[in-house]
């Protein structure tokens, strides 16, 4: 077999079936890195050495688990006791953390082999991963498209197969998005499932780890690895972890599939809106029940997202001063001159821009008017999918509202960008779990180019802690479908 | 030694503050509220497993020594809650008198100082842990002064900043600052007074007595020099001339950290204040706090920073830590852990146990001598017996020693048995004294007192037969034929000069009583 043209879940049954070796495996991605990285800039590292070795510790069977020997990539946002954790940002540019992220711990526990750390926009505030201080990421499906953001390396690198499965991280459809425009599964599980141990934070109350993988099943797998309770975050459920993988090929009986107005929109590109059409048509030929459902607040989404996300990150971000560790400015005449020359030298425009704008929502006098009331809408946000999940056990969306778009085309349009996660951000918000699937592919032509053939995605979201229903229902539609199977010529 | 904690000892005004009561036709009077620190002996800090430097093994720590990740403000990591800390805030909040909050949150207070490394501190804003309790403190140094009701608006956790130094250690000059983050992420409680004080003595009364019910619930050692409390009194003056009432701004005082300058700062303040309004006219206005600090070699306040300059702190909820909700059971976990505070025990050894006032707070003043000595009352010892034994025996050995009194290794059941020797008057007291001594030597403390009495010869002689001995000699002497004939003419006092001859005698093991009854029998002849 060709370890690289697979899926996670036949990998790890080859090298434990020992029809492979790891090293043989782990040895094929690297090979693979070597020959597109150049071109995508899907990682910022690998670690060829220590992943060899890992490889002959799982085929000495010193090392075990249920990802064996799996070659998996992890997003630069992710502290790793090895290695720098840059989170794409010339301020972390050398950073070498002294810990290791809990879900990356968990990961190499379960035998997993950490082939490299992928490319992301900077502190994975973006959609489009050019906010990045070391280059943007391409689309493996077209290099002059982005792959989408934050976790655009993740994404690109599971679309091209240089890696069996990765993790991102999604703190408003970074994980989803990048995987709808790379054609790949992308899993935003509930808030509290995964450790943010170790995650270096954007908005603490909405990031939330996750896989990016080939199918659903591999989501399942990996998703049974990193999750669970953890002493080190408060705010980590303390639900045990499940075998979502066990369950995942029972199809849900009785199924009943929401579908709400408001995500349907005409200014959608219209390839996007047939994705979705097709995917009801074949959850209606399950014998699912298609519900209409109401999601009032909808609209409101984006501008609660992008003032609970800045404030937050606003003062995440205040650590990052010069003084303790990460870049320092040269001779500074003072304090207040090595702080602000440090952060303006280290921290991007995006940066720049969300740290201000969080900054003036938590400011007195503006506080009430901006960061409580962006609570207030966030309640009723989440009240709208309770409400939702009354009559229905998924919700079936669009993840974007158009396919990949060119390199440069929104870097001058901040708020056009910010409306990317105009169907991702309200999952983050209500802390539900939502899963983004390749859900077909469009063709484009631009100013005379070649056609070029574009993945779209469509998106499931389900109530909190309902990871096992949610992967059930979304196996369903990929089983019916052959979206996932289409690979990228690179 | 025994109490003289340095700390507790009166304080004396540095300098002679003329208090302005009456000048220039004028009336003031002070008004206090005080904002209190304590640096809470946890073994780890408030928000992470790194050794906390309140907690005792860790007071004299390296620099930077007592750091981990959290302490740090490393990128990913993230507070957990050190349940210790909340406990012991709530057990303070109890013997304040507070309620408890059933649900109380996290948020982050945002400034940027080196010493600070996430540039925000995780404080309690709106939800403080305790709330709404009072104390009673004596109203003045006054032996016999009222108590007065000194109002707590809130007990609220949060962490300890670091410290940022402008020389090295050992004073050397460095032409830039350093940073010790061993202090960062202490657990701190602040506790906020109503401006119920009235009087500079009120105000350190209050601290001191603050201080001991901190020390006696077992929350700090309230070493003042290594900062475990500090104090800010918010003061201002209401003055009233002519019939008309005037309010002067209020200034904050930040971190005061001993009684001395409590005292100085606050009766500076006081006149400063006055003089500033009888020259200005300048009055409160709403938010017109500013900040001074103390200056301790020129004895003045020194303006810090006008409200104007204040920071917008941004306060939001830590979105990386749940509300704490705390339930009945949890609190009345807690509850039997609230010892008995000082002033209390105060009264009940005054007015049950019939200690005088002075023995009282010596013991009082250290709780663990007065755990000690409650200890030893569950022997069933007379108490008023064993404070004296304590506070002479004891206190003198402590004092040599440089231990506590409970600290000597003599134990409650020995301290019982030499009280029931001198009652039984097997003892005297200079034997007591020395007995006591014997059963602090290392080894003995499984011994007896009354093995050990016989072992050094410390039992008196009361048999008459081996007395009667030495009282014939004495007698026999013809330097005390005048005494003899003062003691016939009916002279008990002239017993006294006799008495000493014979213990002198007897090494001391005379029994003084039965010497005395012999004497008067043989002279007197009945």
């Amino acid at each position: 077999m060709n370890p690289t043209q697979t899926t996670l879940l036949e990998l790890r049954d080859a090298i434990a079936a020992k029809k492979i070796s790891a090293k043989q495996a782990v040895t094929a991605y690297l090979d693979r890195i070597d020959q597109h990285n150049n071109t995508l800039n899907a990682y910022h590292e690998t670690y060829a050495d220590r992943a060899l070795q890992r490889a002959q510790d799982v085929d000495a069977d010193k090392v075990t688990g249920p990802l064996a020997g799996v070659p998996i990539a992890i997003k630069d946002n992710l502290a790793t006791d090895w290695g720098v954790t840059t989170c794409s940002s010339k301020i972390l540019e050398n950073f070498r953390s002294p810990y290791t992220a809990t879900a990356v711990a968990k990961l190499e526990a379960a035998g997993a082999v950490i082939l490299g750390k992928t490319n992301l926009d900077e502190f994975a505030m973006g959609s489009s991963t050019e906010n990045s201080a070391f280059g943007p990421t391409r689309n493996p499906w077209d290099t002059h498209r982005v792959p989408g953001g934050s976790s655009g390396g993740a994404a690109a690198a599971m679309a091209a197969d240089l890696c069996a499965g990765s993790i991102g991280s999604d703190t408003g459809g970074s994980i989803r998005q990048p995987a709808a425009l790379c054609g790949v599964v992308g899993f935003k599980p509930t808030y509290g499932r995964v450790s943010r141990f170790g995650l270096v934070a954007f908005a603490s109350s909405l990031d939330q780890i996750g896989p990016l993988t080939r199918t659903v099943s591999d989501a399942a797998l990996m998703l049974s690895v990193i999750s669970g309770p953890d002493e080190r975050d408060s705010t980590c459920a303390s639900q045990q972890p499940r075998d979502y993988l066990a369950e995942v090929d029972q199809p849900v009986s009785g199924l009943r599939i929401g579908v709400a107005k408001q995500y349907i929109s005409d200014t959608n590109d219209p390839a996007v809106n047939q994705a979705v059409d097709e995917a009801i048509n074949m959850f209606r030929s399950c014998g699912a029940q298609i519900v209409e459902i109401d999601l009032p607040h909808t609209q409101y989404g984006i501008p609660t997202y992008y003032l609970v996300a800045t404030a937050e990150a606003s003062s995440n971000l205040a650590r990052y001063d010069g003084v303790r560790y990460g870049r320092r400015c040269d001779d500074p005449k003072d304090l207040i001159d090595l702080y602000s020359r440090s952060r303006a030298e280290g921290f991007g425009e995006e940066i720049k821009r969300r740290i201000m704008l969080g900054t003036y929502a938590l400011s007195s006098g503006y506080y009430d008017a901006y960061y409580v009331r962006a609570l207030k809408v966030r309640r009723l946000i989440k009240r709208d999918f309770d409400l939702a999940f009354s009559s229905c056990d998924a919700i079936l969306c669009p993840t974007t509202t158009a396919p990949a778009f060119r390199l440069g085309e929104k870097s001058d349009d901040p708020l056009s960008m910010y409306m990317n996660d105009v169907y991702t951000v309200n999952a983050n918000l209500a802390g539900i779990p939502g899963i983004s699937l390749p859900g077909g592919f469009t063709t484009v032509t631009h100013n005379g180019t070649p056609p070029q053939k574009l993945p779209l995605g469509i998106q499931l979201l389900g109530p909190v802690f309902e990871e096992t229903k949610l992967l059930r229902i979304a196996r369903m539609y990929e089983s019916a479908t052959t979206h996932h199977q289409v690979r990228p010529s690179l | 030694m025994i109490a003289p904690d340095p700390e507790n000892t009166p304080t004396t005004p540095a300098t002679a503050t003329t208090v302005p009561t009456v000048a220039d036709g004028i009336k003031t009077q002070l008004v206090v509220g005080m904002e209190v620190h304590v640096q809470l002996a946890t073994r780890t800090k408030m928000f992470t497993g790194a050794p906390n430097v309140a907690w005792p093994d860790n007071y004299d720590a390296q620099p930077n020594t007592l750091c981990d990740p959290v302490v740090l403000g490393m990128p990913g990591v993230l507070p957990v809650i050190n349940k210790q800390a909340v406990e012991m805030s709530m057990l303070v909040g109890l013997a304040l008198g507070c309620k408890i909050a059933r649900q109380t949150k996290w948020d982050r207070k945002s400034y940027y100082y080196p010493d600070l490394p996430k540039n925000y501190q995780i404080s309690q804003y709106d939800q403080p842990l305790c709330a709404d309790g009072q104390i009673d403190i004596p109203a003045s140094d006054e032996p016999d002064a009222p108590l007065k009701t000194i109002r707590i608006i809130r007990a609220h956790l949060e962490e300890d900043a670091g410290k940022l130094l402008h020389e090295a250690p050992g004073g050397i000059k460095i032409d830039h600052s350093i940073v010790d983050l061993n202090r960062a992420g202490t657990p701190l409680l602040e506790i906020v007074t109503h401006p119920d004080l009235d009087t500079p003595e009120q105000v350190v009364i209050f601290a001191q007595t603050l201080r001991n019910i901190c020390r006696t619930l077992g929350v700090t050692e309230g070493i003042m020099q290594k900062g475990h409390m500090r104090f800010e009194p918010n003061i201002n003056v209401v003055i009233e001339k002519d019939g008309q009432t005037y309010k002067t701004p209020i200034v904050e005082i930040k971190n005061l950290n001993s009684f001395k300058a409590l005292y100085g700062a606050v009766s500076y303040e006081y006149r400063r204040q006055v003089d500033d309004w009888l020259q200005t006219g300048i009055v409160m206005k709403s938010g017109s706090k500013s900040t001074r600090g103390w200056d301790d070699v020129n004895l003045v306040t020194l303006l810090q920073r006008e409200k104007e300059e204040a920071h917008d702190y941004r306060y939001f909820p830590d979105p990386d830590l749940v509300p704490l909700v705390i339930d009945d059971a949890w609190i009345d976990r807690i509850k039997p852990l609230l010892s008995e505070l000082p002033l209390q025990r105060h009264k009940r050894y005054v007015e049950q146990l019939g200690l005088n006032a002075k023995d009282a707070s010596a013991i009082i003043d250290e709780p663990k001598v007065a755990a000690f000595f409650e200890e030893v009352l569950t022997t069933g010892v007379d108490p008023k017996r064993a404070a004296a034994m304590l506070l002479n025996y004891g206190a003198k050995r402590a004092n040599e020693q440089s231990c506590l009194i409970s600290e000597l290794g003599i134990t409650p059941t020995q301290i019982k048995s030499i009280a029931d020797l001198t009652a039984a008057d097997k003892i005297g007291s200079s034997a007591a004294d020395e007995l006591f001594g014997h059963c602090c030597e290392p080894g003995n403390q499984s011994k007896s007192p009354d093995a050990l009495a016989q072992e050094h010869g410390l039992l008196q002689v009361s048999d008459t037969g081996a007395l009667e001995g030495f009282i014939d000699e004495v007698l026999a002497n013809p330097k005390n034929a005048k005494i003899i004939d003062d003691i016939k003419n009916g002279k008990d006092k002239a017993i006294g000069a006799l008495l000493g001859q014979v213990m002198k005698l007897s090494k001391g093991q005379a029994n003084p009583k039965v010497v005395g009854d012999l004497i008067k029998q043989k002279v007197r002849g009945g």
